[in-house]
């Protein structure tokens, strides 16, 4: 073990980790607005990689379909509910339409653009167009009804969403894994360090967002919504603040970020339908750093996890995923040593 | 109306006894596999082979009930119980995981009813008495390997596998015959399907510098540890995989990475590029093409062969157990296994098998073959 090699294995962590850094921040925001611990956060990664690698071969993917599967039934509940409140038809016909009509311009633009092949670029933002809204809409339909249901209710549906999502990947894109060209071939050595573009991308584009998203918070009313109804729904409700637009907005959120680490680990990667999973637990994990509510601390655990992984799988790789697991159990005992109990439930 | 209920009554049980004395006199196959869950990419393409079974066996009608075990062992189980006993098969089919197939087993043994395995399980000693494999063991696919070794003069090689039950057989099958040959194993190292990189192994391994590296993964999983080691600058042509590799999915995502290195294989998937004197070749290409002509072209595969196989070793053992007795009888089913156990040498499309009474397994030597990557496809490595 040299300088070198440490070196190597620095970048290779420092990589996943901006990757796990990412979905680490999603979970975080996720629990902080809604208090949903949401497993499928990774879903939302294989979902971005592998609709871009079906874009790439020129085939209309399936996640186009779920999107207006679940649109349309989303519609259907909403008229239910309009009209049990008695809303003319007149009233509600436009309403429902109106909701309709972005998932349907979006399959209708991926059907007429997917055989044409166009440049990466234009493909990767037409599948985080496709995925994106799938995020409110799993909300929508998983867990808005239970909003105020307990947090274990609220993971068990998670781990439902979880596999319903794993099973459909498993009909849209089979069996076998993809992977995504480059989206910048450069390599840059330094001794004997190798960078390449796609790392630089993946660095670049994580504190993009990571500053974006400080900016969002800091900065938007929505942001500040989202922030006061993580501190209190009740009281942010009281407000006139709607926590159900809040838990859509972070769901979207979430799927945005899941779908862009999709891109950025699409070509580095074998990436399979099922990969997501250990991905968006590893960013879970991180976030546990920081206790679902901290985001810097979550930032830096996801660094940590990525480290550690790497160096795991230099020293000992058959016990690679013991090791970054088992480091969650003294951070949860540190955490409750120092925090207590209090926070568990409102 | 309740004239009519008992008439519908009558009729449907003069029916199933119609049906019942039809199918004693034919031979029935009890096909358990996965069609759902997690293994279902594997069971699908073996239902897909079972649709080209004939319709008779050695002048026998031939019936055959499928059900899907869901990846279950416990369906698996329920299955096979309900195969044997309301079905009454004379052999039963699957599955093709694993941990299903074994559970599978243990009823096949308890109602001495043979079993085709689909899946290269391992059953400890005394087990399995009336199971067989279909699929080759990871002992005879690391023959052409470390053959190959000994004709380059490869004098030590590195491991890079799944840390599951894949890797590990590959590990302890390899191990005894490389050291036969005087081959060291000079670094172990392993990473999972979903992980996003190998770069810690890669370096262990570069820096172990080993004169080849076998890679254990299968489909396209295999295609990142390939590329990894080959970011970290070990050569190409150095690296060897295996069976499980064996597929398009390998040289679709590794691409121009993969290009010149080696895969151990079955012969039915390059079965057009074998020499004729392969005893596999004509068994192979009709594999091919009837499966390629009902699936479309591109679609054979490993899976659909050995379901395939199931087909050309029962013709040649059905003869033998008639001797003993009739479809439906015990006789049968216990001849059919003495006909498994001593009808010798017989060629299928996956190889050349010779069943015995101690070796269900039964591939011999002659039956793998190593593939070479080149300009995006196979090439036969001659031995």
């Amino acid at each position: 073990m040299d300088a070198s090699i440490v070196g190597i294995l620095m970048l290779d962590g420092a990589t996943n980790g901006a990757i796990y850094a990412l979905l680490a921040l999603a979970i975080v925001l996720v629990f902080a607005v809604t208090r949903v611990i949401f497993i499928p956060q990774g879903e939302f990664v294989a979902y971005g990689a592998l609709t871009l690698a079906l874009l790439q071969l020129g085939r209309v993917p399936g996640t186009v379909w779920l999107l207006l599967g679940l649109a349309l039934i989303a519609a259907l509940l909403d008229a239910v509910a309009r009209m049990r409140r008695g809303q003319p038809a007149a009233q509600v016909a436009p309403a429902v339409l109106k909701s309709l009509v972005v998932p349907v311009l979006i399959v209708a633009v991926t059907w007429w653009a997917a055989p044409r092949k166009f440049p990466l670029l234009i493909q990767s933002l037409l599948t985080l167009a496709i995925v994106t809204p799938l995020g409110p809409l799993v909300y929508r339909l998983a867990y808005e009804k239970l909003a105020d249901a307990t947090v274990l209710v609220l993971l068990i549906v998670s781990v439902g969403v979880h596999f319903a999502l794993t099973g459909l990947g498993l009909v849209f894109f089979g069996a076998e894994g993809f992977r995504n060209p480059s989206f910048w071939d450069a390599r840059f050595s330094a001794g004997a360090l190798s960078l390449s573009g796609q790392t630089i991308i993946i660095f670049l584009v994580s504190i993009a967002l990571i500053v974006a998203l400080f900016l969002f918070f800091e900065r938007t009313l929505r942001g500040k919504a989202l922030r006061a109804t993580a501190v209190n729904r009740l009281g942010a409700r009281l407000m006139g603040i709607s926590t159900s637009g809040a838990g859509h907005l972070s769901f979207g959120l979430a799927a945005f970020i899941g779908a862009l680490s999709g891109l950025l680990i699409g070509p580095a990667t074998t990436m399979f339908y099922d990969s997501g999973f250990l991905i968006g637990l590893k960013g879970f994990v991180a976030a546990i750093f920081g206790g679902l509510a901290s985001y810097p601390a979550a930032a830096l655990g996801a660094i940590f996890v990525g480290l550690l992984e790497s160096f795991g799988s230099f020293w000992a790789s058959a016990f690679k995923e013991v090791i970054v697991f088992t480091v969650i159990i003294p951070v949860l005992l540190w955490r409750s040593f120092q925090h207590g109990h209090a926070d568990e439930e409102e | 109306m309740k004239d009519i209920r008992m008439l519908l009554r009558a009729a449907t049980a003069a029916a199933a006894a119609l049906a019942a004395s039809a199918a004693m006199a034919d031979i029935t196959v009890g096909v358990s596999i996965s069609l759902t869950g997690p293994t279902s990419a594997l069971g699908i393409p073996t239902k897909n082979g079972i649709a080209l079974w004939p319709k008779e066996v050695a002048g026998e009608k031939l019936n055959v009930i499928m059900l899907d075990d869901a990846t279950d062992p416990t369906k698996g189980v329920q299955n096979t119980r309900k195969l044997i006993t309301e079905d009454k098969v004379d052999v039963v089919v699957g599955s093709v995981t694993t941990p299903v197939a074994i559970a599978m087993a243990d009823v096949c043994a308890e109602a001495k009813t043979p079993q085709l395995m689909l899946s290269p399980a391992n059953l400890p000693p005394g087990k399995g008495e009336w199971s067989f494999r279909m699929p080759q063991s990871t002992a005879v696919m690391a023959i052409p390997i470390v053959e190959h070794w000994k004709k380059i003069g490869v004098k030590t090689y590195g491991f890079l596998g799944y840390s599951d039950g894949y890797g590990e057989a590959w590990l302890t099958d390899i191990k005894p015959l490389a050291e036969k040959a005087g081959i060291k194993l000079v670094a172990t190292e392993r990473f999972a399907r979903p992980d996003t990189s190998v770069t810690g192994q890669a370096l262990k391994l570069v820096a172990a510098n080993p004169d080849a590296i076998l890679v254990v993964a299968s489909g396209s999983g295999a295609a990142m540890p390939h590329k990894g080691l080959v970011e970290r600058g070990y050569p190409k042509g150095k690296i060897y995989q295996t069976h499980g590799a064996a597929t398009m999915d390998l040289i679709r995502v590794g691409g121009a990475d993969v290009e010149g290195s080696f895969v151990s294989s079955g012969p039915a998937v390059v079965a057009d590029k074998l020499p004729a004197s392969n005893a596999s070749k004509e068994l192979g290409t009709r594999y091919i093409s009837e499966f390629e002509k009902a699936n479309g072209k591109g679609s054979a595969n490993q899976f659909g062969a050995h379901a395939f196989d199931v087909i050309i070793v029962l013709q040649k053992a059905v003869p033998l157990a008639l001797k003993k007795g009739k479809p439906g009888s015990a006789e049968f089913r216990a001849g059919l296994k003495d006909a498994f156990e001593t009808m010798g040498r017989t060629p299928v499309s996956q190889g050349v098998l010779n069943w015995t009474a101690t070796d269900h397994f039964g591939y011999t030597p002659e039956t793998g073959v190593l593939l070479k990557v080149a300009k995006g496809d196979w090439e036969v490595v001659p031995n």
